[in-house]
């Protein structure tokens, strides 16, 4: 635009050396100025056509470069794509499908007949497609039309979801794996010891035996902690509706966590009175879950707070904290996984099941409660559960666990 | 890459010749899983299903057919064009004959009886892995021009020949002792055999892409 407010020089200085030329040539002077001075004039008037170009060209060039700036950085795989052809490719997508896309027919980029199909209609449409890149991933190829010619089309992966329920098949050959191990120790300890009863020393032989019980012991807590998943799960959309007094069901739950030997490791504190509705039996296995678990993963010796208060928007809400060792934040979404290990020999030590986390959840949103788990390396886990309270729901309550924590839902 | 024409009409025939036979592409490699899917699940729904869509390959051929001698006629390609279009002309008959052999093997679905305890099923999943792999790499290859992907798909022949010799002598053993069963190991052993020619002919387009890709055959090593 300020081009136009520059004056035409150039012009000016001709329609000046005409003017002397006239005078020097014998014009009277007062003709001379007044020709210099139209010859000027129609020189401004003129000028303003100039910006009328300028606007033109503007509108015109904004389509290609400045689309190109617009997605070429977008997270998700964006092609540009004009009757059939490729013309644009951003990053994710050159990363994705090759450089060589770009210029080639669509269906060079994307051969699924699905997704073909989804091209040829002229509409916005959208289709789920196996082995875009490698031979079983799963994408969403959606397509927007943006005039007849030209339409984008958007890549979402969907392999880490299909994974996911992939997972609820894995279920069964985790389950089986996770119960063959410590039967199959049991079987090998029972069978050297029935088979060569003479050679065994007493001491070995008890500690055989103990090895035994610790198997045993195991399969039997993976055995309960399976069926209870399971009629946790068969339950998982009636909420309960029994009126329970969470101070009372909170500090027994949590001093049966512990066990005799660990109970001086437990503070509890509580601040006020909260009655929720629920199932009393499924808020104490929550409760000794939670409290278990922090004492297997808390520095031996350290204290476990175990809190009943009132959360921010009036839910019960039952905070239990360790002083541990805290989980490394890449482990966070995965620890309510069936089976989620972050160290799977310590766990296995431990006694654990690699179940608990994922009954809890289960427990919390039948509930429709909320489970956060927040965890510091070095300082220690807290994790909270917050329940709604009995009949002061003012607000619809998600019927999932809330994500804040970078705690995402299920696995199993 | 191949540089723009002068013709645009030509560089839009090419783009399309190529888009034809990526969609093919898709078409057998995604007739050959589901074929592979059906026979392991037992589902002849989908076996019918991909029986019925096997048309469709047959209808795209012949318009590559006629695109590619419509090139060759009206435009008179030189060089790499020419090598791309007489690469396309055999491809889409190989591709072809891909999608058929995944037909094939839909068609033998309904003929396996007693799949739950019929063993010898479990030994073909793998295979048809293998081969399915070559078929998804070798498309990928072609899209992309990729003479080395190529040569991969090539040497990954010999493990689908490997694995068809062990399932064969498998299946003979086990219809030597299981007589009753003959009939279903038979079938067992025609969808091995299918799935091995269709580990030779997505060599075989490997070998057509290396070709428009270099101007060169690959050295064939296993002779």
């Amino acid at each position: 635009m300020h081009k136009s407010h520059t004056l035409p020089w150039a012009g000016l200085m001709i329609a000046a050396v005409a003017a002397v030329l006239l005078i020097s040539a014998g014009v009277v002077v007062p003709y001379a100025i007044a020709v210099w001075v139209v010859w000027s004039l129609t020189l401004l008037i003129s000028q303003p056509q100039e910006p009328l170009v300028i606007a033109d060209q503007r509108q015109e060039g904004i389509s290609r470069e400045n689309l190109i700036g617009m997605i070429e950085n977008a997270h998700s795989p964006l092609l540009l794509v004009d009757r059939k052809r490729v013309v644009i490719a951003n990053a994710s997508a050159r990363a994705l499908l090759g450089r060589h896309v770009i210029g080639q027919d669509v269906r060079v980029a994307i051969r699924h007949p699905r997704a073909i199909a989804m091209m040829n209609s002229d509409s916005h449409g959208e289709a789920i497609v196996s082995g875009l890149v490698r031979r079983k991933d799963v994408w969403r190829v959606s397509r927007f039309a943006v005039d007849d010619r030209t339409s984008v089309i958007e890549l979402v992966s969907k392999t880490a979801e299909s994974d996911v329920s992939r997972a609820h098949t894995d279920f069964v050959a985790n389950a089986s794996h996770e119960l063959r191990t410590p039967l199959s120790s049991i079987i090998g300890y029972v069978e050297t010891l029935s088979e060569h009863p003479d050679d065994i020393d007493s001491d070995t032989a008890k500690k055989f035996l103990d090895t035994i019980l610790r198997e045993a012991r195991r399969l039997q807590n993976l055995v309960s902690d399976l069926m209870s998943l399971s009629r946790v799960e068969a339950e998982k959309h009636d909420r309960p509706d029994e009126p329970v007094a969470l101070n009372a069901l909170v500090e027994r739950a949590a001093r049966e966590g512990a066990g005799l030997d660990r109970a001086e490791r437990v503070q509890y504190s509580q601040d006020g009175d909260f009655e929720v509705r629920g199932d009393p039996q499924q808020l104490e296995q929550l409760v000794r879950n939670l409290v278990d678990n922090a004492l297997k993963y808390g520095r031996a010796g350290t204290p476990v707070d175990v809190r009943l208060s009132e959360s921010s928007l009036g839910e019960a809400k039952i905070e239990v904290k360790d002083h541990g060792e805290g989980i490394a934040p890449e482990h966070l979404p995965h620890l309510t996984r069936r089976f989620y290990r972050t160290d799977p020999g310590r766990s296995r030590m431990s006694g654990g099941t690699g179940l608990g986390l994922a009954i809890v959840k289960h427990i919390v949103e039948r509930h429709h409660g909320r489970l956060d788990i927040e965890s510091e390396l070095g300082r220690g886990t807290t994790v909270t559960v917050r329940l709604p309270r009995d009949g002061i729901v003012k607000f619809p309550v998600p019927t999932q666990t809330t994500e804040t924590a970078g705690l995402s839902q299920e696995g199993g | 890459m191949i540089s723009e024409h002068t013709v645009k009409a030509f560089d839009e025939d090419i783009t399309r010749l190529r888009g034809l036979i990526t969609e093919m592409g898709g078409l057998a490699e995604t007739a050959l899983e589901g074929a592979l899917d059906a026979l392991i699940r037992g589902d002849e729904e989908l076996a019918e299903r991909i029986v019925a869509d096997d048309r469709k390959l047959d209808t795209l051929e012949s318009e590559v057919d006629r695109l590619a001698v419509k090139i060759i006629a009206l435009r008179a390609p030189m060089a790499d064009d020419l090598r791309e279009v007489i690469a396309a002309l055999k491809i889409a008959g190989v591709v072809e004959r891909i999608g058929d052999y995944s037909k094939n093997i839909a068609k033998r679905v309904g003929h396996i009886e007693g799949r739950t305890r019929f063993e010898p099923l479990t030994l073909l999943p793998a295979m048809g892995e293998v081969a399915a792999e070559m078929v998804h790499d070798v498309l990928t290859a072609y899209a992309a021009r990729d003479p080395a992907l190529a040569l991969e798909v090539i040497a990954s022949d010999k493990k689908v020949d490997a694995f068809y010799n062990s399932v064969f002598r498998n299946l003979v053993s086990h219809m030597v002792e299981n007589p009753a069963t003959i009939s279903s190991a038979a079938q067992l052993l025609f969808v091995a055999r299918n799935i091995e020619r269709i580990g030779d002919h997505a060599t075989n387009v490997a070998e057509m892409v290396y070709f428009a890709a270099t101007g060169d055959y690959p050295l064939d090593d296993d002779s």
